[in-house]
């Protein structure tokens, strides 16, 4: 009866609805992100309680970070990501294959994605925290190897350039595979099992399942985790800032960008900041273009599907 | 019908988790003092902002104006984070962990905003450490009340010693800080790793093989022999050398590294190489504490006044008390003290006058700590009668009157090479050639590594250079 006049106050709601969100992302991201920009131009920063600037500079920050090490840092990031992030996405997988697999029947599959889930719930500080103390020269898991023999004397991990990335990288590893195993479980359970019964009926063994049928299947899945994860292994901060006190030792083969963002903030160095932070936005931003790219050539059909589901 | 009642309710709860964020200003509830007679012009609650628990329990125990019960123990809340003084005002403790630039970083933030918070809400007293202190008692910033703008005259003081008020005094002559103690250094070893190595443990007999360094390096060796290492950490020594200094770290925007600093680094590594030191990370790691417990194969750590008695005797504990003695060791230094400042802007000066006072100035009350606390206090006549009393010993120290040694040493004690730079330059010193002493970089990576550090640290110094001392 009254269609017209309610579809009209939709239209009204809708965008009263999306108000909430428009309103805080201005004052909480847009203007702060302006405002880091802008800083990124200027001198400014704290000697003791004095506050030198703001004095504007140009692009003098910009040229000072890219003469000092800030490759490095990158590569530290990056190794310290990729260290965690092959083992993460092998072991989700074989798990993911296992638990959704008919004919090896898992029990309790239930109780063991909540326990794989669980390292993600902790915060990243504490863990980090946990394994500072576990492996530090005198912890337990030194004692434990002296004690058993396998070694004569403690293991120094993070007076090593390797023991340190190497725990870094386990404890990503550990926090992240089991939200990858979920979301693999997710991807796997999508695929149409008559796939799987006519390859079993053709004699198809498992490793020609998981490789011909199950990996082409969950691709879009697994490049997408890959992208997240790449997004968030460049913002890496807590677990090696903890670990190392923020000294990214030894020798800063464990600093990230973060934590050289954090250290210049000590001085409240917004001009370096700023110039550092936009220098991760422009990385950011070239890692969403291939995104968006791999996205549209996988998603050229769902995307036509969604055009006809609307009309 | 049932879909706009939804939508409502989902509208109602967004725009309330938004106000939610908005408001939640909270009030310390500031109607529990019952009023008292002092309290006038005065704010009922004294802010104070510190980084452990050390002067608290001072204040608590010996501040004469805290209200208590019939044992003598002090009103306090149940956590501790107030304590209630007979006046009726309430002292709110605000403790923040020294790590990592924590504590200066809160209390930079609540100084800022000194100018528009409430009474109630501005600090009143923090306290601060000899190597930020110039950044706080600075003129130009003028964030800590000269103690002549408090009504606390030189003549109070006269009885201090000398370098914990040139420590505090700005540019212009002014005094903005006091403190409770002194800090003269000492070194402090296991009586029965003496016993079982040099056939003693007198700690003059001791201070003997230890008077210069290489008679130290040379008992190093004998310790190093019977299983023992000579000391825990390498940062243990640091503060023996760093204090002896020719020259403040920074001249104008150049870092000048002195040649003891480089003295540090040649024995570190040398203890590390040989085997004499027990290669443990940094200094109040559970490991270091450790170190200091009974059953640990470590000598001896450099350690001053409050170390002894506030931090070895906790780690030492119940095996260890009556195993340690100190003695003068290879060279005099200072480390740590904590100065009382008070914050511009506090609504509390007249009972911030009468805490600094009493807390460092009056000899009965600084006499009495160091008569229970074993602290060595700031007050040089009260100090030398202790020093010169026969009857006087430390139990934790099995019998040895330490205060003499103390006695001896504060008077000495030169502080006119500190800078503001100091606690930035001591860390990123430290940690640059940690790397180097485990064998991870070379020398002369260590010391880009430092210069990176420092200039990222303070970007005042980014154009300077730093001067490495020759050879």
């Amino acid at each position: 009866m009254k269609k017209k006049q309610k579809s009209v106050s939709y239209a009204k709601w809708g965008y009263i609805f999306i108000a909430p969100f428009f309103i805080t992302f201005f004052i909480f991201s847009c203007i702060p992100l302006v405002d880091t920009i802008r800083n990124s131009f200027y001198e400014y920063y704290n000697s003791g309680l004095k506050v030198i600037g703001p004095n504007w500079v140009g692009f003098q920050n910009y040229l000072a970070l890219a003469a000092s090490d800030l490759p490095k840092y990158m590569w530290n990031t990056f190794v310290m990501w990729i260290l965690g992030f092959v083992p993460q996405i092998v072991v989700a997988l074989v798990l993911a294959a296992w638990f959704t697999d008919e004919r090896m029947r898992i029990h309790g599959r239930q109780f063991f994605k909540v326990v794989i889930y669980l390292p993600n719930l902790i915060m990243a500080s504490a863990f980090a925290m946990l394994f500072f103390t576990l492996f530090s020269n005198g912890g337990p898991v030194n004692s434990i190897l002296v004690n058993a023999g396998i070694v004569s004397e403690p293991i120094r991990f993070f007076e090593t350039t390797f023991g340190t990335r190497a725990i870094v990288a386990l404890m990503n590893f550990m926090m992240w595979f089991g939200n990858t195993t979920i979301m693999l479980m997710a991807a796997i359970a999508g695929i149409n099992p008559s796939l799987f019964e006519a390859a079993q009926l053709d004699g198809c063994t498992h490793s020609q399942m998981f490789f011909k049928i199950t990996l082409p299947l969950i691709k879009p899945i697994l490049s997408y985790t890959m992208i997240t994860s790449l997004i968030g292994g460049l913002q890496m901060f807590d677990v090696p800032q903890i670990l190392t006190n923020g000294q990214g030792g030894p020798n800063r083969t464990t600093m990230t960008l973060i934590m050289l963002l954090n250290s210049h903030l000590k001085s409240k160095n917004y001009g370096m900041a700023g110039a550092l932070s936009v220098y991760l936005f422009i990385i950011s931003g070239i890692l969403c273009f291939f995104v968006y790219r791999m996205m549209m050539d996988d998603g050229s059909k769902p995307k036509k599907a969604k055009k006809g589901a609307k009309a | 019908m049932k879909k706009k009642i939804i939508s409502l309710l989902l509208a109602l709860a967004m725009a309330l988790s938004l106000v939610a964020c908005g408001g939640g200003s909270s009030k310390p509830a500031a109607d529990a003092s019952t009023g008292g007679e002092a309290a006038t012009a005065e704010g009922k609650i004294i802010n104070i902002y510190v980084w452990n628990q050390e002067f608290q329990g001072l204040f608590n125990t010996y501040y004469p104006g805290v209200e208590r019960d019939a044992d003598g123990n002090a009103k306090t809340s149940k956590d501790l984070t107030v304590t209630y003084l007979s006046d009726g005002t309430e002292v709110h403790w605000t403790i923040n962990a020294n790590q990592d630039g924590v504590y200066q970083q809160k209390l930079d933030e609540a100084l800022a905003n000194q100018g528009s918070a409430a009474d109630d809400d501005k600090v009143d007293l923090f306290l601060v450490e000899a190597d930020y202190a110039l950044k706080y008692t600075d003129a130009d910033v003028d964030v800590a009340v000269p103690l002549s703008e408090l009504g606390i005259t030189a003549d109070d003081l006269s009885a201090q010693y000398k370098y914990t008020q040139d420590v505090v005094t700005d540019a212009n002559g002014e005094i903005r800080g006091t403190s409770w103690q002194a800090t003269p250094g000492l070194f402090a070893y296991r009586r029965s790793i003496a016993k079982d190595v040099f056939g003693t443990d007198d700690p003059d007999a001791i201070q003997e093989l230890l008077s210069d360094w290489t008679k130290f390096d040379d008992a190093a060796n004998k310790l190093k022999e019977k299983g023992y290492y000579a000391l825990c950490s390498v940062a243990d020594t640091y503060r023996v050398f760093g204090n002896n200094v020719s020259a403040p770290w920074v001249n104008g925007n150049d870092v000048i590294v002195d040649q003891s600093l480089m003295d540090w680094v040649e024995q570190c590594k040398r203890y590390t190489d040989e085997g004499l030191n027990h290669k443990v990370g940094g200094q109040f790691t559970d490991e270091w504490n450790s170190d200091q417990g009974a059953d640990s194969k470590v000598f001896g750590f450099f350690y001053s006044t409050w170390g002894i008695n506030f931090t070895l005797k906790g780690n030492a504990g119940e095996e260890g008390f009556g195993d340690w003695a100190v003695c003068r060791g290879p060279m005099p230094f200072f480390w740590g003290g904590s100065w009382l400042i008070a914050a511009r802007g506090t609504d509390n000066a007249e009972h911030l006058k009468d805490i600094m006072l009493s807390m460092t100035a009056d000899p009965e009350i600084l006499t009495t700590i160091t008569l229970e606390t074993q602290d060595f206090t700031n007050n040089e006549e009260a100090m030398n009668s202790i020093a010169a009393d026969p009857d006087y010993k430390s139990d934790f120290l099995a019998g040895q009157n330490h205060v003499a040694l103390f006695a001896e040493a504060a008077p000495s004690i030169d502080m006119s090479n500190v800078s503001p730079y100091d606690q930035g330059c001591c860390e990123c010193f430290q940690n640059a050639f940690t790397d180097y002493f485990n064998g991870q970089v070379d020398f002369d990576t260590a010391k880009a590594n430092f210069e990176l550090k420092i200039k990222e640290r303070y970007p005042e110094l980014a154009n300077g250079n730093v001067v490495w001392p020759e050879g």
